[in-house]
């Protein structure tokens, strides 16, 4: 299996405060990667830093190298528009647009210049199809989003995200804000998704790194500290640190 | 025995009547504080009410007196004279020259200060530097602060000249010249009211639509805009009452001349200047035509209210 994204040396600040230290990691192609670690430890931060939306925190200053596929994402020939279509993002809190379940999911597609209804229509489908909502919604595609469940709306914010068809999904704790239900159909869905989508998800929750995920990264204190296959990660970890944190002494 | 078990008596009635002493005691400030209470809610209701009172008042006022002349001219040749001729040997009371002006005199307003406005509003809300915001909003705040007659006297001496040399008019006291100091004059209302909805919207919105690849500035206006559409619209509305009820500064600049106003350039009075520059020395019909002008007046500000707290409302949803 190939990998979509490396990482070499890669250091982060805000202002004066180091936030990831000499970060290393090479993130394998369809699969789920788990970003754990306690709160603080950079975890968010590295995330964001992959599809560059760092870049919106003043005082943010990045050294080292990131590469997808084979491009530097910090070099002056790569617009940051085209990269986030590549790699989109999930946020913690599920934030559709105060507008219709239909105009949440062809927002990217119309902002990257689809007009054709006939071909919005099937894209808008086809990603609700893919974000396992589409039978809920299909008849109330003109409503408003928020009047969604926050189970729902995640993943419409999901199918939003998977509208513009990027390679990449980003997902910064997307079920903290759940109901176990809902956590679970989330889960679901992210196993379903990595056949088509690499996919990187921050969490708190180390059953859900368990659960889904193929790798497992275990971050602290701005540190890599461990970067493996979930199982090994989980069943005979290297550094003392990680198993001391799975094992719940600290965090 | 018998004595210690009366002492223990004593004791206990001297008690009970400590406790219903203190008991009192504490019922007695209870009910001082409640009156307390009581009187300052009363007064904080009294100062609420003058407000209302006031409102109530010059309604009913300008109801009772704007409504005589309106019968006495008749609501048809009112509203709709063309012809306003208070002082004339056959005097005219027709105030659609006063409706008209008004109405284009806002409406230009608007068609200049809205776009003005809402641009310089998504700017400092979304790209301004915090430096930049902080020097025009104080900019912005002091246009607020300037009073109307030197808004006039402004528009007097540079816009009036101004005008009568770039289109060749013998005056340029016009429509044109109100409509320019009214756009400006509503800036600062629209820009302030903008700024503030824009800032209000949340900020998860904009991350969700930069995620997706949009431009910011793709994201200001297919997001940000739209989830602020209901502050921005109250903000338009307000420009619309202040301009409406302007009257110092259009006095200056208009040329108060009750014409019907058939072009830009043509010398116009205003409803609001239609009572103010006539009522010093007005008397009997003419006098209480002043008043259903202002009546009218009222009715438009009434309605351009409504709207305004419509739309308040909305965005409060």
């Amino acid at each position: 299996m190939s990998n979509i994204i490396t990482v070499k040396d890669m250091n982060l600040w805000y202002g004066d405060h180091q936030a990831l230290k000499n970060i290393n990691i090479e993130i394998p192609e369809k699969s789920i990667t788990a970003l754990i670690g306690p709160s603080g430890c950079g975890k968010s931060t590295f995330l964001k830093t992959l599809n560059r939306m760092n870049d919106l925190v003043p005082s943010v200053k990045i050294t080292g190298d990131i590469r997808y596929n084979d491009t530097d994402i910090f070099s002056k020939e790569v617009d940051v528009n085209s990269l986030r279509k590549e790699i989109g993002m999930v946020f913690q809190k599920p934030n559709p647009f105060p507008m219709s379940i239909y105009d949440n999911v062809a927002y990217g597609p119309r902002t990257h210049g689809i007009t054709n209804k006939a071909q919005l229509d099937e894209i808008v489908e086809s990603a609700l199809r893919d974000a396992a909502i589409w039978d809920e919604v299909k008849d109330r595609l003109k409503k408003n989003a928020l009047g969604m469940s926050g189970g729902q709306q995640q993943r419409l914010c999901i199918a939003r995200a998977l509208a513009v068809q990027p390679k990449i999904l980003l997902m910064d704790e997307p079920t903290s804000a759940l109901d176990p239900i809902s956590t679970s159909r989330i889960e679901e869905l992210a196993m379903e998704l990595k056949e088509k989508y690499t996919i990187v998800m921050v969490t708190h929750n180390m059953q859900q790194a368990v659960r889904v995920s193929d790798y497992t990264a275990f971050f602290l204190l701005g540190e890599l500290v461990e970067f493996g296959k979930t199982d090994d990660i989980f069943s005979q970890p290297k550094d003392k640190r990680t198993e001391d944190y799975i094992t719940g002494r600290f965090g | 025995m018998k004595t210690r078990k009366n002492s223990k008596k004593v004791n206990h009635a001297i008690q009970d009547i400590k406790w219903e002493t203190e008991y009192k005691h504490q019922q007695k400030k209870r009910n001082r504080t409640q009156t307390m209470e009581n009187i300052i809610h009363g007064i904080f209701l009294l100062l609420g009410l003058i407000t209302v009172g006031c409102v109530l008042l010059i309604t009913v006022y300008l109801v009772i007196s704007g409504i005589p002349a309106i019968k006495e001219i008749g609501i048809a040749d009112f509203l709709f004279g063309k012809e306003w001729a208070s002082t004339a040997a056959q005097p005219e009371y027709g105030i659609l020259p006063f409706i008209l002006t008004s109405i284009y005199g806002t409406a230009g307003a608007i068609v200049i200060g809205v776009p003005i406005g809402f641009m310089t509003a998504v700017y400092l809300s979304k790209m301004a530097s915090p430096k930049v915001k902080s020097a025009m909003q104080t900019a912005v705040s002091l246009l607020a602060g300037i009073p109307s007659v030197v808004y006039g006297l402004v528009g007097m001496l540079v816009l009036v000249p101004g005008i009568r040399k770039i289109f060749n008019v013998p005056d340029g006291a016009s429509l044109l010249a109100a409509i320019i100091v009214l756009a400006i004059m509503i800036l600062p209302s629209i820009i302030k009211m903008s700024v503030t909805a824009l800032d209000a919207v949340p900020k998860e919105y904009e991350d969700a639509s930069l995620a997706l690849g949009a431009t910011p500035v793709e994201t200001y206006f297919k997001v940000s805009v739209p989830a602020a559409k209901s502050g921005i619209a109250a903000a338009v509305v307000l420009g619309v009452g202040r301009a409406i009820g302007e009257a110092m500064a259009v006095m200056m600049v208009a040329g108060n001349v009750p014409n019907m106003p058939d072009s830009l350039f043509q010398s116009v009075r205003f409803l609001t200047t239609a009572v103010s520059s006539e009522m010093s020395y007005s008397s009997g019909l003419q006098r209480q035509a002043l008043f259903s002008i202002a009546l009218v007046l009222f009715l438009f500000i009434m309605l351009i209210n409504v709207t305004l707290n419509f739309f308040l409302k909305r965005e409060k949803e």
